[in-house]
């Protein structure tokens, strides 16, 4: 097992190699480098340009300054906002625990409720509950989260308002009420239309997945076994084919990932939500590519790495899977 | 006996077959009646009486009436006028980069299927990163990024956003062909074919991408919806389509910074996003049933 997760964290170098070489092209060709101001600056002379120039080492031939380039990155030196003139690394660690708050309470109202949705539209399949399922899983599936999310401000915010203070339902900004920062109950208020936006296709997408994938398993001889054996119907479903249909269902939340946190960068744009979704919107509208290069390499390490536990709980939940 | 000899069995054409199977599937028929109303829709935009960029300052927010069905936009543009033209852009991302990246999947998966070995495992290592890269952010990037490099067919934002989608989509077609092609490859009738002297190019070509029509074409439905949905999106956040080019994301955005003067701005786009995704998706559903051989109509 140790020797299976070392190996996959290795297999990670060539893919992370690919992505940083496509990085490193895009930061040396993107326009407005580290001397733009300079070079307009009429007091510094051409000299005194090439004379910085050496001593940042951009005439070094570029796998030299690619290898330095990456030896920053391992450092966590991700360089330094065009805008903001702070450290990118800074910056982002300020942001991804918004993120995960986010994406990670979406995740579990996901689970909670397209599990229990799945298992009970395959125990009768084509009865009324599962027709009625099957259409409003369609039409999630097929809502674009901005539009969601657009509608929800309108219908929460705009249109309706609490009878009795006259004030919006719910709040469409940020993370807290000023005033009331770090007070979790009013995060949990300001929480529950961005959870909604981004959860809603989530819940389809997987309880429909599942639905299909019990009903796969449904047909199993083992289950038939387990049905002659005189076992409850229900014992059936929730212990013997419950837990192989939702293996399936690991991988695909793996390779899911990066649609996830896409869905949670609109949800940040529209209901402004600090996090790093919003803060590469706001830094690709001022071409900021430092930031924007530091938050592309560091999702990606983050999809990878869910990516290998993803793997190593699938070995975990399926004892027919063998490291070696 | 002599009753199963009454009715011989009689040569039907695959295609009509599989044709008949998808229109049992009610929805899927009505999904298709729906497209082809948006597709005719948008190629004959031009005889909307609005110009969708004609702006006319005095008639802003208008409500939708008789003459602006959908109502005017903060700069008194018809915003059913923009829906219709806006249609053409989404439509056409949606169709163009599908095309590509089913194409180049199609191509990756074939070659790393067929041959297996190190082409299997060089193609699949390329996959397995164009998988791992967060999209959305790579998109927004390259978008922004492509957008201001000096070269000519790179100032139409359109082709941009098309090629960018199509570049990060094509490993799903990729991976989904190369895992039929492992099991077709087996097959006897390949084997068969080999035997009689095919080459290659042969097998592969006429016989084993035919026997992966159906799960191409449904992947193929899967990644127009999706690419209908990113172009929308990329536009919405503004670093897809430029304006003054309306698309239904673009509409989108506009209609949200004007959420409070005219709500209903921002209903129509998304309603025609939703509903044409809607209809893709159905339309991949009733493929899906119609090419396969397990399912049984009842009627």
């Amino acid at each position: 097992m140790t020797n299976y997760a070392i190996r996959r964290v290795l297999q990670t170098i060539p893919i992370l190699f690919i992505i940083s070489v496509l990085l490193f092209i895009m930061v040396r060709s993107a326009p407005g480098g580290p001397l733009t101001a300079a070079r307009r600056n009429p007091n510094i002379s051409k000299e005194q340009i090439e004379a910085i120039e050496e001593k940042l080492g951009l005439n070094d031939p570029l796998p030299v300054q690619y290898g330095r380039w990456l030896g920053d990155m391992f450092k966590g030196n991700l360089g330094e906002s065009i805008k903001f003139r702070r450290p990118v690394s800074e910056m982002i660690g300020e942001r991804i625990p918004n993120t995960l708050l986010l994406v990670g309470v979406s995740f579990l109202v996901t689970l909670l409720i397209a599990i229990p949705i799945g298992i009970l539209s395959a125990r009768k399949p084509y009865s009324l509950f599962d027709y009625i399922t099957t259409t409003v899983t369609f039409i999630g599936q097929s809502i674009p989260v901005y539009w969601l999310g657009l509608g929800l401000i309108i219908i929460f915010y705009v249109t309706l308002k609490n009878p009795i203070s006259g004030e919006p339902f719910f709040p469409v900004g940020g993370m807290n009420t000023r005033g009331k920062e770090g007070d979790p109950l009013d995060t949990i208020w300001h929480l529950i239309l961005p959870v909604t936006a981004l959860s809603l296709g989530w819940i389809a997408w997987y309880s429909r997945f599942l639905r299909s994938s019990m009903l796969d398993v449904l047909h199993e001889d083992y289950i038939r076994t387990a049905r002659a054996k005189g076992l409850k119907e229900r014992t059936v479903h929730y212990k013997h084919a419950l837990q192989n249909a939702i293996l399936p269902l690991v991988t695909l939340i793996a390779l899911d990932l990066p649609s996830l946190f896409a869905g949670a960068l609109f949800v940040e744009t529209i209901f402004s939500w600090p996090g790093m979704g919003r803060l590469f919107w706001d830094a690709a509208k001022g071409r900021d590519y430092p930031v924007l290069l530091g938050v592309v390499m560091i999702t990606a390490t983050l999809i990878i790495f869910c990516n290998i536990l993803a793997d190593l709980a699938y070995g975990w939940l399926n004892p027919q899977v063998k490291y070696e | 006996m002599s009753e199963l000899n009454a009715a011989p069995m009689r040569e039907q054409n695959m295609a009509l077959l599989i044709m008949r199977r998808f229109f049992k599937h009610k929805l899927a028929g009505i999904a298709i009646a729906v497209l082809t109303f948006f597709v005719f829709a948008a190629v004959f935009a031009n005889f909307s009486p609005y110009s969708p960029t004609d702006q006319e300052p005095t008639n802003s927010f208008e409500k939708p009436n008789g003459a602006h069905w959908f109502g005017t936009d903060e700069l008194g543009r018809d915003v059913f006028s923009r829906i219709l033209y806006g249609g053409r852009v989404s439509l056409t991302v949606g169709l163009l980069s599908t095309f590509i990246s089913i194409a180049v999947g199609v191509l990756v998966g074939a070659l790393s299927g067929y041959f297996g070995g190190w082409v299997d495992s060089v193609l699949m290592r390329v996959t397995d990163a164009f998988l791992t890269f967060p999209t959305i952010f790579v998109l927004i990037l390259l978008g922004a990024f492509l957008r201001e490099q000096q070269v000519p067919w790179l100032k139409n934002s359109i082709v941009v956003v098309i090629v960018i989608i199509a570049a990060l989509s094509w490993m799903w077609p990729a991976r989904l062909v190369r895992g039929l092609f492992l099991v077709l490859r087996e097959k006897e009738f390949v084997t068969a074919s080999r035997a009689l002297g095919g080459n290659h190019a042969r097998l592969i070509v006429r016989h084993i991408l035919p026997n992966c029509i159906g799960p191409i074409l449904v992947s193929g439905t899967l990644q127009m919806a999706s690419a209908i949905i990113t172009e929308s999106g990329l536009s919405y956040l503004g670093f897809g389509v430029q304006p003054p080019t309306p698309t239904w994301g673009s509409i989108l955005a506009t209609a949200q910074n004007q959420v409070f003067r005219a709500p209903w701005i921002g209903f129509f786009p998304g309603f025609m996003i939703f509903v044409t995704v809607m209809a893709i998706n159905y339309i991949g559903d009733g493929l899906r049933d119609a090419f396969d051989p397990y399912v049984i109509h009842t009627q």
